[in-house]
């Protein structure tokens, strides 16, 4: 195979942009495709600082590469999840990653700042690990961004994550998250503005980037999310994109030029009904957020801290 | 050749030369979930692996995004 653009021998091949590229500009690939996203959904402006969570993996150390090498102003947020045997591991590779390149981490840990675990929150809140995680890194993420007046925060969400959510909330046609999915979620009230820069980038991609990049991440799968349903969605989904290449892009890409508009009405309803959490003022629907009330439910919070901190 | 594969890691011998295309075939793993590297550098799927290589097949799947939340 020869690189589509120099010729040259190519290492990767992208079957659903019917091409193959050699390294140097296999990279260069990626970052347009990071560049049109930006344009295309109007993610970010000149000059804006923006705060990428990072976890260690492929995706999050891609994303503040290449957002870095755009010339943006990007620092990193780990969060971690005290999830034993693994967090401590990924939070090296963001470390490593930070000081080779220059950058700025900033770290928070779930345990040491907010008394729990992902373990124990998903034991005690009775959720999936991967539901309690998510809830508490969103939380975190947007309350470390919104202190530290970031414009944006960016997540390493690529286009298989994307079409993965995408195909659960169908499959259970969940409306109001059919709404909230989209590439870039303004700001608003308690909410900092959230980007996905890589959506129109595979997971293959992302990790042969880190690969030509000479990229170090945690190869290691979360023992805690095995075997969970979002993974599945991604194999369903591999196996289609196997005999039909392009069949993951033109999922979600039709659904955010075709069918998103459709479930806007559904998010703005539930957006209207948010009001500051009693415990931490974070935008809730219901008296306490979700995140405080995980947190109480570990024993990590109690209720008279819970009015304390709400005065 | 030695194949090292990961989640879980295990380790496989087969003959060379043989194509990348081939390798996967054999072992019955979708190419769009895996990249196949040898020494340090991505091997394309036309690349022919020698009897004496040492090739790593690296799942790429990641899983675990927060339920089915955006």
């Amino acid at each position: 195979m020869k690189c589509r653009r120099c010729r040259g021998p190519a290492v990767i091949d992208v079957r659903r942009h019917n091409a193959a590229f050699c390294g140097e500009c296999f990279v260069e690939h990626c970052n347009e495709q990071v560049r049109r996203a930006i344009d295309r959904f109007g993610m970010l402006g000149r000059g804006e600082r923006v705060l990428v969570a990072v976890s260690g993996g492929k995706d999050s150390l891609m994303a503040w590469d290449v957002l870095s090498s755009l010339g943006y102003r990007v620092d990193g947020l780990y969060v971690g999840l005290g999830i034993e045997g693994y967090s401590e591991e990924s939070a090296r590779y963001a470390r490593r990653f930070a000081a080779r390149h220059g950058l700025e981490l900033l770290e928070r840990d779930l345990p040491s700042d907010y008394g729990y675990d992902i373990p124990e929150g998903s034991r005690a809140g009775r959720r999936a690990p991967c539901s309690a995680c998510g809830l508490s890194k969103r939380h975190v993420f947007n309350a470390v961004a919104l202190d530290h007046g970031y414009d944006a925060l960016a997540t390493g969400h690529n286009l298989d994550d994307e079409a993965a959510v995408l195909l659960g909330n169908v499959l259970r046609w969940e409306e109001g998250y059919l709404g909230r999915q989209y590439p870039l979620l303004p700001a608003a009230e308690g909410f900092v503005r959230k980007i996905k820069p890589l959506v129109r980038l595979g997971e293959r991609e992302t990790a042969a980037y880190c690969v030509i990049r000479g990229i170090d991440y945690i190869l290691e799968e979360c023992p805690m999310a095995a075997g969970n349903r979002h993974l599945g969605y991604k194999e369903l989904l591999n196996d289609l994109e196997a005999s039909s290449p392009g069949t993951k892009a033109m999922f979600l890409f039709g659904f955010l030029e075709r069918a998103h508009g459709r479930f806007e009405d559904e998010a703005e309803d539930e957006r209207k009904e948010l009001r500051p959490c009693a415990g931490c003022g974070a935008p809730t629907p219901a008296e306490v957020c979700a995140f405080c009330r995980l947190r109480m439910q570990a024993g990590a919070l109690v209720p008279v801290e819970l009015q304390r901190t709400g005065e | 050749m030695k194949i090292f594969l990961r989640n879980p890691e295990r380790e496989v011998e087969m003959a060379g030369p043989l194509s990348v295309h081939d390798l996967l075939a054999r072992l019955e793993i979708n190419p769009e979930t895996v990249l196949v590297i040898r020494g340090d550098t991505l091997a394309a799927k036309d690349a022919t692996l020698a009897d004496d290589d040492v090739v790593e097949i690296r799942r790429v799947l990641s899983g675990g995004t927060g339920g089915t939340t955006p």
